[in-house]
């Protein structure tokens, strides 16, 4: 028993990483109506500029990386970065799809997916990095002695963090005036332009948003797995935590994350060993399939009345 | 002038109801589909057939597909390469497992198979649309390629899981030259591409264009939503299979179940995307386009800064050029290339008057 509670623990952790990266998603569709295939690109982006830039520190200062000094030059300047990179996404991309439909938008951060990859990796090379943000993968000791199970402190901190994140960005959305922009956006591009909501600022605080939320992530998963093209492919991991939420639902990402990351594991661990295992990539795809044939807007998704 | 249908009278129903109503069309179409069985062959040399040809053909026959499921039916996927798969293994299996069979038929049998995963894969679509639809079919293309990794018998128990496509005779004639190969491609490319060309202008492809303008619209006016889906998704798969078949059998020769990745999947659909979604030209021109770039950019890196260029670079270079070229045009022309042949075509109707 105890092993499937390690089991059920260590999923449901990796489960927030993809909330994580998901809540980028859901962020982005959530104020502007775009779902952004290029998320996984960003968080990518911005873990590979924070290390790149931690190197040339400490080659320019001096500075470990790691130390403070280090983390938090690297911070500003990816911060910069992502900054520098929503202003262009909106100057070049976005402006020229005001109104198009839905579909259009998507496709084309389908094509933004790719020049970002390529733009990362031209500028920091593809060699898979290390990074360090001072937080160790080993067992919390008391849980190991009391209940004898292994759960990781670098996941519950991960997890902490992403909590934190979600209810920042949950007050902005529901409270601020700029919240109510952004939702005003995603209704109507036309719509909210012509009752005086500016429709650019918006969307660059929009694509900031996901940019920092995409650092975040990028720094989480980074330090657990290393920096390497592979991060780009999260994004496939949030997926189905999304179609599971449902798009609008910022708990939905959260729940859809936990369900994800618990029943994938569970079913690599239980379920694996009966089909020849490798079931990962997929499983999470055909469980939130199985779950939208029950509920097509998804756990927490709004739902859609069609009219002619 | 030369492009002016005046004086084309039809006078029968059959006239009329042509796949190509216009003269003009007629000829052209004859033209190149005699140029391309006869001056290709005659002109093109053997780097040609093997390296740009053939495999741009193949593309044309994927991106088909796809562009009957996202461009006339509006069912947006990102499985294409999966179905690919599909077809090419089950070609290769069909090949295998009985003795004596034709190529042809095994293409058509893998084909078949291919649409019938494609059905199985489309079902979400009855329920689910847009977004979560396109989010759906990646399971496909992630299911496809795991079962087909994970289960040896699929690849007939290949240490490496890559087959090795068997040699193709048709009606005692051997396909081994890479001339031979493009003329089959192209001669399984061209059937295909007047069956889609005549299908879209008939019932069933308006019925796909009403379901991808407004489904419930479509379903107030009595077109069966669920046997028009799952008949696009059919489709679509087949011509995909097909396509995988080849790429297989006339292109790689040897090919492993990770040639089909999502990369692959994305490739797809940026040719219907740069050729012009929902337009059969429009495979074409994308697949064009999509093949060819690379080389030139290959070659124009090469002109511009010769050896010394670490590999690495290019193909980052390539990666931005890509997503930036699809960003571009879904801005400036989301109806895609086809669109500027469109407009060409409606100037030289007027010609030499300029409105």
């Amino acid at each position: 028993m105890t092993f499937f509670f390690e089991v059920l623990i260590a999923g449901l952790l990796s489960g927030m990483l993809y909330a994580l990266v998901a809540l980028g998603f859901v962020l982005i569709f959530k104020a502007s109506g775009v779902f952004n295939f290029a998320q996984g690109a960003m968080v990518y982006f911005a873990a590979l500029t924070f290390v790149g830039v931690g190197e040339k520190l400490l080659l320019w200062f001096g500075w470990a990386p790691g130390s403070f000094a280090s983390f938090l030059g690297s911070l500003l300047v990816t911060l910069a970065a992502m900054v520098v990179l929503a202003i262009l996404i909106e100057r070049f991309m976005l402006r020229g799809l005001v109104n198009q439909p839905l579909i259009t938008l998507f496709m084309a951060t389908i094509g933004l997916t790719f020049f970002i990859d390529g733009l990362a990796q031209l500028i920091w090379g593809s060699n898979v990095r290390g990074l360090d943000i001072g937080i160790t993968d080993e067992p919390v000791m008391w849980l190991l002695d009391s209940a004898n199970m292994l759960v990781s402190k670098f996941d519950l901190t991960a997890a902490a963090i992403a909590a934190i994140l979600v209810a920042v960005l949950t007050v902005f959305f529901q409270y601020t005036k700029t919240g109510r922009a952004l939702r005003a956006v995603a209704d109507d591009h036309q719509a909210a332009l012509s009752i005086g909501v500016p429709l650019e600022r918006i969307w660059v605080i929009v694509w900031v948003a996901a940019g920092v939320v995409a650092l975040v992530a990028g720094l989480i998963w980074g330090a657990r797995n290393g920096v390497q093209y592979a991060l780009s492919f999260t994004a496939l991991k949030a997926l189905p935590v999304l179609i599971l939420g449902g798009f609008t639902s910022i708990p939905g990402a959260i729940v859809g994350g936990l369900i994800i990351g618990a029943s994938e594991k569970l079913a690599e661990v239980y379920l694996g060993p009966y089909v020849g295992g490798g079931i990962d990539s997929w499983f999470p795809y055909i469980m939130a399939l199985a779950f939208l044939l029950i509920r097509p807007e998804g756990l927490f998704g709004e739902k859609h009345i069609d009219r002619v | 002038m030369i492009y002016r249908e005046a004086g084309q009278f039809k006078a029968s129903y059959e006239a009329d109801m042509q796949i190509f109503p216009i003269r003009q069309d007629r000829i052209a179409i004859a033209a190149i589909v005699l140029f391309a069985f006869v001056g290709v062959p005659l002109l093109a040399s053997e780097y040609w057939f093997q390296a740009i040809i053939t495999p741009a053909l193949i593309f044309s026959l994927a991106a088909l597909g796809l562009n009957i499921l996202t461009g006339y039916a509006g069912q947006l996927s990102l499985g294409a390469a999966g179905f690919m798969a599909v077809g090419a293994f089950a070609t290769y299996n069909f090949m295998l497992r009985i003795d004596g069979m034709p190529f042809l038929v095994a293409m058509v049998l893998g084909g078949v198979c291919a649409a019938l995963v494609g059905i199985v894969f489309g079902l979400p679509s009855l329920r689910i649309k847009g977004f979560y639809l396109a989010v759906a079919t990646l399971a496909a293309q992630f299911f496809i390629l795991w079962v087909l990794v994970k289960f040896p018998w699929f690849s007939n128990y290949s240490a490496s899981g890559v087959i090795t496509a068997q040699e193709i005779a048709i009606l005692g004639w051997t396909v081994d030259e890479p001339v031979e190969k493009y003329l089959l491609t192209l001669a399984v490319v061209t059937v295909l591409a007047l069956a889609a060309k005549n299908m879209a202008r008939t019932h069933t492809g308006r019925a796909w264009m009403a379901v991808r303008d407004m489904d419930v619209a479509a379903e107030v006016i009595g077109i069966p939503l669920m046997k028009t889906k799952l008949q696009a998704f059919a489709i679509s798969s087949f011509y995909c299979g097909v396509a995988g078949a080849l790429y297989a059998y006339t292109y790689l020769g040897t090919v492993e179940p990770e040639a089909f990745n999502l990369d692959l999947s994305f490739k797809i659909l940026f040719m219907i995307i740069i050729g012009g979604v929902g337009t059969v030209l429009g495979s074409f021109l994308g697949a064009a386009f999509i093949t060819l770039l690379p080389i030139f950019l290959n070659q124009l890196f090469h002109a511009l800064f010769g050896d010394s260029l670490p590999p690495a670079f290019a193909s980052n270079v390539e990666l931005m050029i890509f997503g930036g070229l699809i960003i571009f045009f879904l801005i400036v022309e989301p109806h895609g290339l086809a669109r500027l042949w469109q407009i060409g075509k409606e100037k030289l109707r007027i010609w030499p008057f300029p409105h």
